[in-house]
Protein backbone atom coordinates (compact mmCIF):
# COMPACT_ATOMS: atom_id res chain seq x y z
CA UNK A 1 0.00 0.00 0.00
CA UNK A 2 1.74 3.57 -1.13
CA UNK A 3 1.22 6.17 1.16
CA UNK A 4 -1.37 9.07 1.09
CA UNK A 5 -0.50 12.07 0.67
CA UNK A 6 -2.95 15.32 1.09
CA UNK A 7 -2.50 19.29 0.00
CA UNK A 8 -4.44 21.74 1.21
CA UNK A 9 -4.27 25.49 0.14
CA UNK A 10 -4.29 28.07 2.89
CA UNK A 11 -5.77 31.84 2.04
CA UNK A 12 -3.95 34.55 3.72
CA UNK A 13 -5.63 37.77 5.17
CA UNK A 14 -8.97 35.80 6.22
CA UNK A 15 -8.04 35.38 9.68
CA UNK A 16 -11.59 33.65 10.50
CA UNK A 17 -11.57 30.92 8.27
CA UNK A 18 -8.11 30.14 9.04
CA UNK A 19 -8.17 26.49 10.41
CA UNK A 20 -10.19 24.84 7.30
CA UNK A 21 -7.36 23.18 6.51
CA UNK A 22 -6.45 21.58 9.92
CA UNK A 23 -10.34 20.67 10.00
CA UNK A 24 -10.47 18.65 6.30
CA UNK A 25 -6.85 16.70 7.17
CA UNK A 26 -8.44 15.63 11.16
CA UNK A 27 -11.68 13.99 9.11
CA UNK A 28 -9.28 12.41 6.69
CA UNK A 29 -7.27 10.98 9.19
CA UNK A 30 -10.05 9.76 11.02
CA UNK A 31 -11.35 7.77 8.31
CA UNK A 32 -8.13 5.71 8.55
CA UNK A 33 -7.22 3.32 11.31
CA UNK A 34 -5.35 5.61 13.60
CA UNK A 35 -4.53 5.79 17.22
CA UNK A 36 -6.81 9.01 18.72
CA UNK A 37 -3.63 10.24 20.07
CA UNK A 38 -1.82 10.26 17.09
CA UNK A 39 -4.89 11.94 14.91
CA UNK A 40 -5.01 14.75 18.39
CA UNK A 41 -1.08 15.61 17.85
CA UNK A 42 -1.04 15.86 14.13
CA UNK A 43 -4.02 18.13 13.57
CA UNK A 44 -2.71 20.58 16.37
CA UNK A 45 0.69 20.27 15.01
CA UNK A 46 -0.99 21.58 11.59
CA UNK A 47 -3.49 23.85 12.79
CA UNK A 48 -0.54 26.14 14.81
CA UNK A 49 0.99 25.98 11.49
CA UNK A 50 -1.65 27.03 9.31
CA UNK A 51 -2.73 29.76 11.90
CA UNK A 52 1.01 31.13 11.52
CA UNK A 53 0.72 30.92 7.58
CA UNK A 54 -2.07 33.14 7.58
CA UNK A 55 -1.26 35.58 10.57
CA UNK A 56 2.47 35.84 9.93
CA UNK A 57 2.53 34.73 5.79
CA UNK A 58 -0.07 35.80 4.08
CA UNK A 59 -0.92 31.68 3.19
CA UNK A 60 0.66 29.37 1.73
CA UNK A 61 -0.11 25.03 1.23
CA UNK A 62 0.22 22.39 3.16
CA UNK A 63 1.62 19.15 2.15
CA UNK A 64 0.59 15.64 4.59
CA UNK A 65 1.69 12.51 3.92
CA UNK A 66 0.37 9.62 5.72
CA UNK A 67 2.91 6.92 5.26
CA UNK A 68 3.17 3.24 7.71
CA UNK A 69 5.04 4.48 10.68
CA UNK A 70 4.39 8.36 10.90
CA UNK A 71 2.30 11.28 9.57
CA UNK A 72 4.60 13.78 7.60
CA UNK A 73 3.14 17.64 7.52
CA UNK A 74 4.73 20.19 5.47
CA UNK A 75 3.83 23.89 5.73
CA UNK A 76 5.28 25.73 2.89
CA UNK A 77 4.88 29.85 2.59
CA UNK A 78 6.10 32.68 0.65
CA UNK A 79 6.07 35.07 3.53
CA UNK A 80 8.57 37.33 5.03
CA UNK A 81 10.84 34.25 6.53
CA UNK A 82 11.85 34.21 10.04
CA UNK A 83 15.14 35.56 11.15
CA UNK A 84 15.72 34.41 14.23
CA UNK A 85 14.45 31.02 14.71
CA UNK A 86 16.00 30.31 18.07
CA UNK A 87 13.80 33.43 19.52
CA UNK A 88 10.86 32.68 17.33
CA UNK A 89 10.62 29.20 19.10
CA UNK A 90 11.16 30.53 23.00
CA UNK A 91 7.45 30.55 24.64
CA UNK A 92 5.59 34.45 24.13
CA UNK A 93 7.76 35.27 21.84
CA UNK A 94 5.56 37.10 19.30
CA UNK A 95 5.35 39.39 16.37
CA UNK A 96 1.57 38.96 15.84
CA UNK A 97 -0.57 42.71 16.11
CA UNK A 98 -3.95 43.59 17.29
CA UNK A 99 -5.26 41.45 14.74
CA UNK A 100 -4.39 38.27 15.70
CA UNK A 101 -4.12 39.89 19.43
CA UNK A 102 -8.18 40.22 18.91
CA UNK A 103 -8.71 36.65 17.89
CA UNK A 104 -6.90 34.71 20.82
CA UNK A 105 -3.69 34.34 18.92
CA UNK A 106 -0.05 36.01 19.66
CA UNK A 107 0.71 34.04 22.73
CA UNK A 108 3.78 33.17 21.12
CA UNK A 109 2.65 29.49 21.77
CA UNK A 110 2.37 27.92 18.54
CA UNK A 111 5.99 26.69 17.36
CA UNK A 112 6.31 25.35 20.80
CA UNK A 113 3.35 23.79 20.37
CA UNK A 114 4.49 22.29 17.21
CA UNK A 115 7.35 21.35 18.60
CA UNK A 116 5.69 19.77 21.48
CA UNK A 117 3.37 17.51 20.02
CA UNK A 118 5.66 16.38 17.48
CA UNK A 119 8.65 13.81 16.89
CA UNK A 120 10.73 15.59 14.66
CA UNK A 121 10.41 19.23 13.53
CA UNK A 122 13.03 21.08 11.18
CA UNK A 123 11.93 25.21 10.15
CA UNK A 124 14.05 25.85 6.90
CA UNK A 125 13.15 29.56 6.31
CA UNK A 126 14.82 32.00 4.84
CA UNK A 127 14.32 36.62 5.38
CA UNK A 128 12.29 37.66 2.34
CA UNK A 129 11.76 34.02 0.51
CA UNK A 130 9.52 32.20 2.77
CA UNK A 131 9.47 29.66 5.21
CA UNK A 132 8.67 25.73 5.03
CA UNK A 133 8.36 23.79 8.36
CA UNK A 134 8.11 19.65 8.50
CA UNK A 135 6.77 17.71 10.90
CA UNK A 136 6.60 14.26 11.42
CA UNK A 137 3.94 12.97 13.87
CA UNK A 138 5.40 8.97 14.65
CA UNK A 139 1.88 6.12 14.48
CA UNK A 140 2.36 4.19 17.75
CA UNK B 1 -18.85 16.41 36.19
CA UNK B 2 -22.16 16.08 33.27
CA UNK B 3 -22.86 18.67 30.75
CA UNK B 4 -25.87 19.30 32.78
CA UNK B 5 -24.80 19.86 35.88
CA UNK B 6 -22.06 22.37 34.24
CA UNK B 7 -25.18 24.06 32.54
CA UNK B 8 -26.94 23.87 36.38
CA UNK B 9 -23.84 25.08 38.22
CA UNK B 10 -23.00 28.03 35.59
CA UNK B 11 -27.17 29.18 35.08
CA UNK B 12 -26.06 28.72 31.31
CA UNK B 13 -27.81 28.62 28.46
CA UNK B 14 -27.22 25.84 25.83
CA UNK B 15 -26.98 27.23 22.37
CA UNK B 16 -26.47 23.73 20.45
CA UNK B 17 -25.96 20.21 21.27
CA UNK B 18 -29.08 20.32 24.01
CA UNK B 19 -29.58 16.14 23.18
CA UNK B 20 -25.55 15.27 24.00
CA UNK B 21 -25.93 16.97 28.13
CA UNK B 22 -25.57 13.28 29.00
CA UNK B 23 -21.94 13.39 28.70
CA UNK B 24 -19.45 13.88 31.19
CA UNK B 25 -16.28 15.45 31.13
CA UNK B 26 -13.32 14.86 33.51
CA UNK B 27 -11.61 18.17 33.39
CA UNK B 28 -11.48 22.04 31.86
CA UNK B 29 -9.29 24.72 30.54
CA UNK B 30 -9.50 28.22 30.37
CA UNK B 31 -8.41 30.63 28.34
CA UNK B 32 -8.42 33.64 25.79
CA UNK B 33 -5.61 32.24 24.18
CA UNK B 34 -6.43 29.72 21.65
CA UNK B 35 -2.15 28.54 21.64
CA UNK B 36 -2.31 28.22 25.60
CA UNK B 37 -5.44 25.93 25.25
CA UNK B 38 -3.25 24.19 22.98
CA UNK B 39 -0.45 23.60 24.74
CA UNK B 40 -1.97 21.41 27.38
CA UNK B 41 -3.65 18.29 25.59
CA UNK B 42 -4.84 16.77 28.61
CA UNK B 43 -8.07 15.23 28.44
CA UNK B 44 -9.43 18.16 28.70
CA UNK B 45 -13.26 17.82 27.51
CA UNK B 46 -14.43 21.49 28.14
CA UNK B 47 -13.14 24.91 27.38
CA UNK B 48 -14.52 28.00 29.02
CA UNK B 49 -13.43 31.46 27.30
CA UNK B 50 -14.47 35.37 26.81
CA UNK B 51 -13.01 35.17 23.10
CA UNK B 52 -16.04 35.11 20.79
CA UNK B 53 -15.11 33.45 16.77
CA UNK B 54 -14.59 30.41 14.53
CA UNK B 55 -11.27 29.88 15.64
CA UNK B 56 -12.56 28.47 19.15
CA UNK B 57 -14.85 26.20 17.91
CA UNK B 58 -11.91 25.25 15.87
CA UNK B 59 -9.20 24.50 18.40
CA UNK B 60 -11.98 23.06 20.58
CA UNK B 61 -12.05 20.65 17.76
CA UNK B 62 -8.50 20.51 16.75
CA UNK B 63 -8.29 18.94 21.26
CA UNK B 64 -11.66 16.97 21.04
CA UNK B 65 -13.10 18.77 23.00
CA UNK B 66 -16.76 18.21 24.14
CA UNK B 67 -18.14 21.26 24.92
CA UNK B 68 -17.35 25.67 24.57
CA UNK B 69 -18.86 27.69 27.74
CA UNK B 70 -18.33 31.32 26.65
CA UNK B 71 -18.34 33.35 29.85
CA UNK B 72 -19.04 37.13 30.78
CA UNK B 73 -22.46 36.79 28.76
CA UNK B 74 -20.61 37.07 25.30
CA UNK B 75 -23.29 35.94 22.47
CA UNK B 76 -21.40 33.80 19.01
CA UNK B 77 -23.35 34.40 16.06
CA UNK B 78 -25.10 31.79 14.25
CA UNK B 79 -22.32 30.89 12.18
CA UNK B 80 -19.89 30.01 15.17
CA UNK B 81 -22.80 27.79 16.49
CA UNK B 82 -23.33 25.98 13.57
CA UNK B 83 -19.79 24.97 12.98
CA UNK B 84 -19.51 23.58 16.56
CA UNK B 85 -22.96 21.71 15.94
CA UNK B 86 -21.59 20.13 12.84
CA UNK B 87 -18.12 19.05 14.68
CA UNK B 88 -20.42 17.98 17.67
CA UNK B 89 -19.37 20.23 20.09
CA UNK B 90 -21.94 21.08 22.62
CA UNK B 91 -22.30 25.49 23.02
CA UNK B 92 -22.67 27.27 26.35
CA UNK B 93 -23.30 31.00 27.21
CA UNK B 94 -23.04 31.93 31.00
CA UNK B 95 -23.15 35.43 32.23
CA UNK B 96 -20.84 34.60 34.91
CA UNK B 97 -17.36 36.26 34.64
CA UNK B 98 -14.68 33.59 34.43
CA UNK B 99 -12.96 33.46 37.61
CA UNK B 100 -16.67 33.19 39.07
CA UNK B 101 -17.61 30.18 36.84
CA UNK B 102 -13.79 28.36 36.97
CA UNK B 103 -14.20 28.72 40.76
CA UNK B 104 -17.48 27.39 41.01
CA UNK B 105 -17.11 24.17 38.67
CA UNK B 106 -13.56 23.90 40.58
CA UNK B 107 -15.22 23.59 43.96
CA UNK B 108 -18.13 21.09 42.91
CA UNK B 109 -15.35 18.81 41.76
CA UNK B 110 -14.03 19.59 38.09
CA UNK B 111 -10.15 19.17 38.24
CA UNK B 112 -8.27 21.11 36.05
CA UNK B 113 -6.40 18.24 34.53
N1 LIG C 1 5.32 31.02 8.78
C1 LIG C 1 5.90 32.07 9.37
N2 LIG C 1 6.39 33.10 8.63
C2 LIG C 1 6.99 34.15 9.23
N3 LIG C 1 7.14 34.29 10.56
C3 LIG C 1 6.66 33.30 11.35
C4 LIG C 1 6.02 32.16 10.81
N4 LIG C 1 5.67 31.34 11.84
C5 LIG C 1 6.06 31.97 12.96
N5 LIG C 1 6.67 33.15 12.69
C6 LIG C 1 7.29 34.09 13.66
O1 LIG C 1 7.57 33.41 14.87
C7 LIG C 1 6.88 34.02 15.96
C8 LIG C 1 6.46 32.97 16.97
O2 LIG C 1 5.46 32.10 16.39
P1 LIG C 1 4.47 31.32 17.35
O3 LIG C 1 3.53 30.52 16.53
O4 LIG C 1 5.26 30.58 18.37
O5 LIG C 1 3.68 32.48 18.12
P2 LIG C 1 2.56 33.46 17.54
O6 LIG C 1 2.04 32.95 16.25
O7 LIG C 1 3.12 34.84 17.52
O8 LIG C 1 1.44 33.38 18.67
P3 LIG C 1 0.49 32.08 18.95
O9 LIG C 1 0.97 30.97 18.10
O10 LIG C 1 0.62 31.81 20.42
O11 LIG C 1 -0.88 32.52 18.61
C9 LIG C 1 5.73 34.78 15.32
O12 LIG C 1 5.24 35.84 16.12
C10 LIG C 1 6.38 35.26 14.02
O13 LIG C 1 7.18 36.38 14.25
MG1 LIG D 1 1.42 30.95 16.11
Amino acid sequence: MGDLKLTYQVDGGDLLQAGEASSQMKMALKKLDLPPEVIRKASICMYEGEINMVIHADGGHVEVTVGMDAITIRLVDQGPGIPDVDKAMEEGFTTAGDVARDLGFGAGMGLPNMKRYSDEMEIDTTVGVGTTVTMRIHIA
Amino acid sequence: MYLYEIRDTLQATVLCGEEALDREVRSACASDFMSDVLAYVKDQGLLLTGMVNPQVVRTAEMMDMKCIVFVRGKLPGPDIVELARERDIVVMRSALRMFIACGLLYSRGLAGE
